[in-house]
């Protein structure tokens, strides 16, 4: 069942991707002021705010393991943050080749590249942190207290940063940028093809934890005997 | 009023620990004098500049001399399993993570008030003309520094690679807290007052340190027993 769940999901993604693209490259017009390389804007927009989600259910999975003590919320915590992580690296490097395009430059150190990135090393810092453990149970309450950490710092950090310096172009959400309503359809409908793809992924990285722990525990029976 | 005095008594015991052997906070001072004398051969600024440069640099000596201090505050207790003998007394973890906090603070504050002169010497900076502004800024943002570093000296404690994973997880949490630092501690440098527009990074301070305080206090029990 859980199978054809995955590979229904994938399909619907790879479907809703495709229309997508064709719409991207072959219906909607160049931008007035940025021509052709607008169009990175598609995943660069979505794949932020699905690493966002991530970040949010990470918070939620790390509570819900502190409070039930179920690794069920450790495997999908750790799960969703290496989804987001990835995504987040979409982010970034998308922003990055729109910059040197648009601004010239591959980096700039402007308030929102800084975060991103500094958002990016302190997700990073979670799966190190997992790596550095090997007890499970110590593992998974160190690294839901770091996530719940994490999470706390994340707003705080954008907005330091962002008085620290800002020189990017008003962002669509609470700023003064606008969208035509037919590519904020194709971002929208962008966002859902990538969180499917976000999905399948968790799915499978949740499959390959439980298994994991199968094993770990199988491996623990043996040496009892 | 139990719990303080738990605390205190925590910190008092880290304290006289510290004095006896001094090795964190040797070890802290002479990096710091390190890096500092390093920092000479990087660039040499004029006055000016030296001061609007004044803040990132000596919060960077402060952030990696401080890391040597904060890993120290639960790894002392390893040998002899006194850890283990920690967790089981009759206190409550947040008193302990609390003492072991103040005990830190002190001794970053310490290793921080003696940098302060050096580096005005060694880069002929008169630096006290805001002086209590500028201690307030010490106090406030060490303290933002020691409670996430207190946390995560608790988590990292019994780990491989403990030196490394510190600073690593740390510095990225301490983002906020060691931009307001910097920025205001570079206009208290320059004899500047604290006006309405630095003002806004000495609240992102209060709330850094009220939010991650009471965070820590809640989530240190998970931590140690973990």
């Amino acid at each position: 069942m859980r199978e054809k769940i995955i590979y229904g999901m994938a399909l619907l993604a790879a479907i809703l991707l495709a229309r997508n693209l064709h719409s991207t490259f072959l219906v909607l017009p160049d931008e007035a002021n940025q021509g052709m390389i607008y169009r990175i804007m598609f995943f660069h927009i979505p794949a932020a705010w699905t690493a966002l989600l991530g970040c949010a259910v990470a918070l939620v999975a790390s509570v819900m393991f502190l409070i039930t003590k179920n690794f069920r919320y450790d495997a999908l915590a750790v799960a969703v943050t290496e989804v987001g992580l990835a995504f987040l690296a979409v982010n970034i490097v998308t922003g990055s080749i729109w910059g040197r395009i648009i601004w010239g430059i591959w980096w700039t150190w402007d308030a929102r590249l800084t975060s991103a990135f500094a958002c990016w090393l302190l997700y990073f810092g979670y799966l190190m942190l997992r790596g550095a453990i090997d007890e499970p149970t110590r593992r998974a309450t160190l690294a839901a207290v770091f996530s719940i950490f994490a999470f706390a710092d994340v707003p705080i950090v954008i907005f330091s940063i962002k008085w620290w310096r800002t020189q990017h172009p008003q962002p669509v959400f609470w700023g003064g940028g606008s969208m035509d309503s037919a590519m904020w359809l194709t971002t929208m409908l962008n966002w859902v093809a990538l969180m499917l793809v976000g999905a399948v992924f968790l799915l499978v990285r949740l499959r390959q934890e439980e298994a994991q722990r199968e094993i770990d525990s199988m491996r623990r029976m043996v040496h009892a005997i | 009023m139990n719990f303080l005095r738990q605390s205190l008594t925590i910190a008092a015991k880290d304290l006289r620990a510290e004095l006896r052997t001094k090795e964190a906070i040797q070890a802290s001072l002479s990096f710091a004098l390190v890096i500092l004398l390093l920092f000479s051969f990087s660039f040499d600024p004029s006055e000016d500049e030296m001061r609007a440069l004044s803040g990132g640099l000596l919060w960077i000596v402060f952030a990696f001399a401080g890391a040597l201090i904060l890993n120290r505050t639960f790894a002392r207790e390893i040998p002899n399993d006194c850890l283990d003998a920690l967790v089981a007394a009759p206190i409550a973890g947040a008193a302990l993570f609390l003492g072991k906090a103040l005990a830190s603070f002190i001794l970053l504050f310490v290793m921080e008030l003696v940098c302060f002169p050096v580096f005005g010497i060694f880069y002929n900076i008169g630096w006290t003309a805001q002086f209590w502004p500028l201690m307030l800024v010490l106090v406030l943002a060490t303290w933002g520094f020691t409670v996430i570093g207190t946390t995560f000296s608790a988590l990292t404690v019994n780990m491989r690679l403990r030196e490394i994973m510190l600073p690593l997880l740390v510095y990225p949490l301490m983002i906020p807290c060691l931009l307001a630092a910097i920025r205001l501690t570079s206009q208290l440098v320059a004899g500047q007052p604290l006006d309405p527009e630095v003002m806004v990074w000495m609240r992102l301070l209060v709330g850094f340190n009220i939010i991650f305080t009471s965070l820590a206090l809640v989530l240190v029990e998970s931590v140690l027993l973990g």
